[in-house]
C-alpha cells in the first residue's frame, strides 16, 4: 500500500527531506541580468578556460556540485547518490561530471525539467531510507545547445519572437534526511502532454499544457489553492508559455495572476538583454531555484513555494521528421518549516 | 482542458505569438541587401577601371565579396548584420560565405575531417544541391526547346 500517495498523482512526504546546500554558477550574460546578486559564481568567460563549450558546461556542473556539497558542510564521500542530467546528446555533461565526482550516479534525461525531476527522485530515495544525502544537479550552455539544436554561432540568422535564450549555467541541490529546512513536502510528477506543437522555436507553447496538467492535479490532490503559495515558479515557459498557463488555469477556475512567474522571465531582462520570449535550458530553473528562490526562502521572503521545471522532450531528429514536441512538468512543494 | 483538441490549442497558440513586423523587416532587408549590392557594384566598376574584361570582372567581384563575407564572419560581425538585415544579408553571396565559414568555425573542435570539412556545408549544402539541380533542369529545358533550331 502506497501510504505516501495522496490523490491521483501527488506524494506527501512523512519525513520531508531537507535542502541543506545549494549552488548556482552562471555565464556572463546571466550575470548581467536582474538576478546577478543571487548567484554563487558569475563567469567572466563562458568557455571557463576550456577547449570546447561542452567541456566548459561539464566544468560548470562539476564545480556547482562541489560547491553545493561544500555549502552543505559535507564532503563528496558523504553523498550517497548523484542524480543529474543535461541537454547534450547522451547527457555527456552529466556523465563526464559524474566521472570526476566518483560517486554512484543516476543519469536523467528530462531536458529542461531535469532540476525538479531529479529532486522528485532524490526526495523519494531519501524518504524510502535508501540514502541520507543525495545531490541533484543539472547544467546547460547557450553555445553547446545552439550548436546541437540550432545554427552555428556566427551564422547570421534571425531569431523568432517566440524563441528563447538557453541559459549558460549549472545548479546543484543537496538533499538530506535530516536538516533545518527548507523541506520538500509534496511532489507531483508530471505526465507528457502533447498538443501537436511542432515549432521548436516556440517551446513555451509546447510545454504549457503539461504545466497546466501538473498544476491542476497538484491542486486537486493536495487541496491547496494558488494563494496557499507565496510563489509558484515554472521552469522555462517564457513570456508566451506563462501567458498560456495563466489563461488555461483561469478557465479551470484557478487565478494565477498574483503569484505565478517563470524562471525564464526572472533571469533576463528580456527587452534590455534581447532574449525574445525569455530564457530556457536545464540551468534556467536550476540557477533560479538554487540562487534566487532558495536564498529568498532562507531570508524568509517565501515560506511555501511550488517549483515546477518544464521540459520539451523532442530531439533534432524527431523535429526534422515533423514530430510534435512532448512536454512535461514536475512540481515540487518546498516549505521553509514544517 | 480534457476537451481541448490539438487543433484548438494550435489555433489558440497562434493568437498568443506576436506577429513579426514585416514592414520593418522588409525595409531593413532592403537597405542591408542594397548596401551589399552597392559595395559589389563599386568593386565591379573599379575592376573594369583596372582594365579587366567582363568575365574576369564577374569572377573577381564574386571572389572579393565572398572574401569580405568570410572575413566579417571570422571577425564576429556578419551574424550581427544578419540579425539586423535578415534576408537582405542572407541572400547575397556574402551570406552564402557566412553560412559556410560559420559552420566551418563552429565544428573545428570535431576535427578537420569530420568537423570542418564534413559539416562546412550543413547550411549551404541544400542551396548548392537545389541551386545546381535547378540550373541543370533549366539547361535541359533550354536544350529541348532550342534543339533543331
Amino acid at each position: 500500500m502506497a501510504v505516501k500517495r495522496i490523490g491521483n498523482r501527488t506524494i506527501k512526504f512523512q519525513n520531508p527531506p531537507s535542502i541543506i546546500g545549494t549552488s548556482s554558477i552562471v555565464g556572463p550574460k546571466e550575470g548581467d541580468g536582474p538576478l546577478r546578486s543571487y548567484f554563487d559564481l558569475v563567469l567572466e568567460d563562458d568557455t571557463w578556460g576550456q577547449k570546447s563549450f561542452e567541456k566548459a558546461e561539464a566544468k560548470m556542473q562539476e564545480e556547482a556540485i562541489k560547491l553545493a556539497i561544500k555549502n552543505a558542510n559535507l564532503s563528496v564521500n558523504d553523498i550517497h547518490f548523484l542524480i543529474s542530467g543535461d541537454l547534450l546528446s547522451q547527457i555527456i555533461s552529466s556523465s563526464y561530471t559524474a566521472r570526476e565526482i566518483g560517486i554512484p550516479y543516476f543519469g536523467l534525461y528530462g531536458a529542461c525539467s531535469t532540476m525538479t525531476e531529479s529532486m522528485c527522485l532524490a526526495a523519494m530515495i531519501i524518504e524510502g531510507g535508501f540514502a541520507d544525502y543525495v545531490v541533484c544537479a543539472t547544467s546547460s550552455h547557450f553555445s553547446s545547445a545552439e550548436r546541437q539544436f540550432r545554427f552555428p554561432l556566427e551564422y547570421g540568422a534571425q531569431r523568432k519572437f517566440s524563441s528563447q535564450w538557453t541559459v549558460t549555467g549549472a545548479g546543484a541541490t543537496v538533499l538530506s534526511a535530516n536538516g533545518q529546512g527548507p523541506y520538500i513536502t509534496y511532489i507531483t510528477p508530471g505526465r507528457i502532454r502533447d498538443y501537436g506543437i511542432t515549432d521548436t522555436s516556440n517551446m513555451g507553447a509546447a510545454m504549457a499544457p503539461a504545466a497546466v496538467d501538473t498544476l491542476l492535479n497538484h491542486f486537486k490532490d493536495t487541496g491547496f489553492t494558488p494563494m496557499d503559495y507565496d510563489l509558484i515558479i515554472s521552469g522555462d515557459l517564457g513570456l508566451i508559455g506563462r501567458r498560456i498557463v495563466i489563461d488555461m488555469m483561469k478557465k479551470e477556475g484557478y487565478d494565477l495572476s498574483e503569484n505565478y512567474t517563470d524562471s525564464g522571465i526572472k533571469i533576463f531582462d528580456t527587452v534590455e538583454q534581447d532574449t525574445h520570449a525569455g530564457a530556457s535550458g536545464c540551468a534556467c530553473s536550476a540557477v533560479v531555484f538554487n540562487g534566487y528562490v532558495y536564498k529568498e526562502m532562507k531570508k524568509g521572503t517565501f515560506n511555501r513555494v511550488l517549483v515546477m521545471s518544464t521540459g520539451a522532450l523532442h530531439s533534432t531528429t524527431s523535429s526534422l521528421q515533423g514530430e510534435s514536441i512532448p512536454g512535461i512538468a514536475h512540481a515540487v512543494t518546498i516549505e521553509k518549516s514544517i | 482542458m480534457d476537451n481541448l483538441t490539438n487543433k484548438e490549442y494550435q489555433e489558440y497558440v497562434k493568437k498568443k505569438v506576436p506577429k513579426p513586423d514585416y514592414l520593418k523587416n522588409a525595409i531593413r532587408a532592403f537597405f542591408v541587401g542594397g548596401t551589399i549590392c552597392l559595395i559589389g557594384q563599386i568593386i565591379r566598376n573599379s575592376l573594369f577601371r583596372f582594365g579587366f574584361d567582363e568575365k574576369a570582372v564577374a569572377t573577381g567581384t564574386a571572389i572579393i565579396m565572398v572574401f569580405l563575407g568570410s572575413l566579417l564572419t571570422g571577425l564576429g560581425i556578419y551574424d550581427k548584420i544578419g540579425k539586423f538585415g535578415g534576408a537582405g544579408a542572407t541572400i547575397p553571396i556574402t551570406g552564402f560565405a557566412n553560412s559556410i565559414v560559420a559552420s566551418a568555425m563552429e565544428y573545428k573542435r570535431e576535427g578537420y575531417i569530420f568537423g570542418v570539412a564534413a559539416r562546412m556545408f550543413t547550411i549551404a549544402g541544400p542551396v548548392l544541391v537545389y541551386g545546381i539541380g535547378s540550373s541543370i533542369v533549366v539547361g535541359i529545358l533550354y536544350l529541348i526547346f532550342t534543339a533543331g533550331r
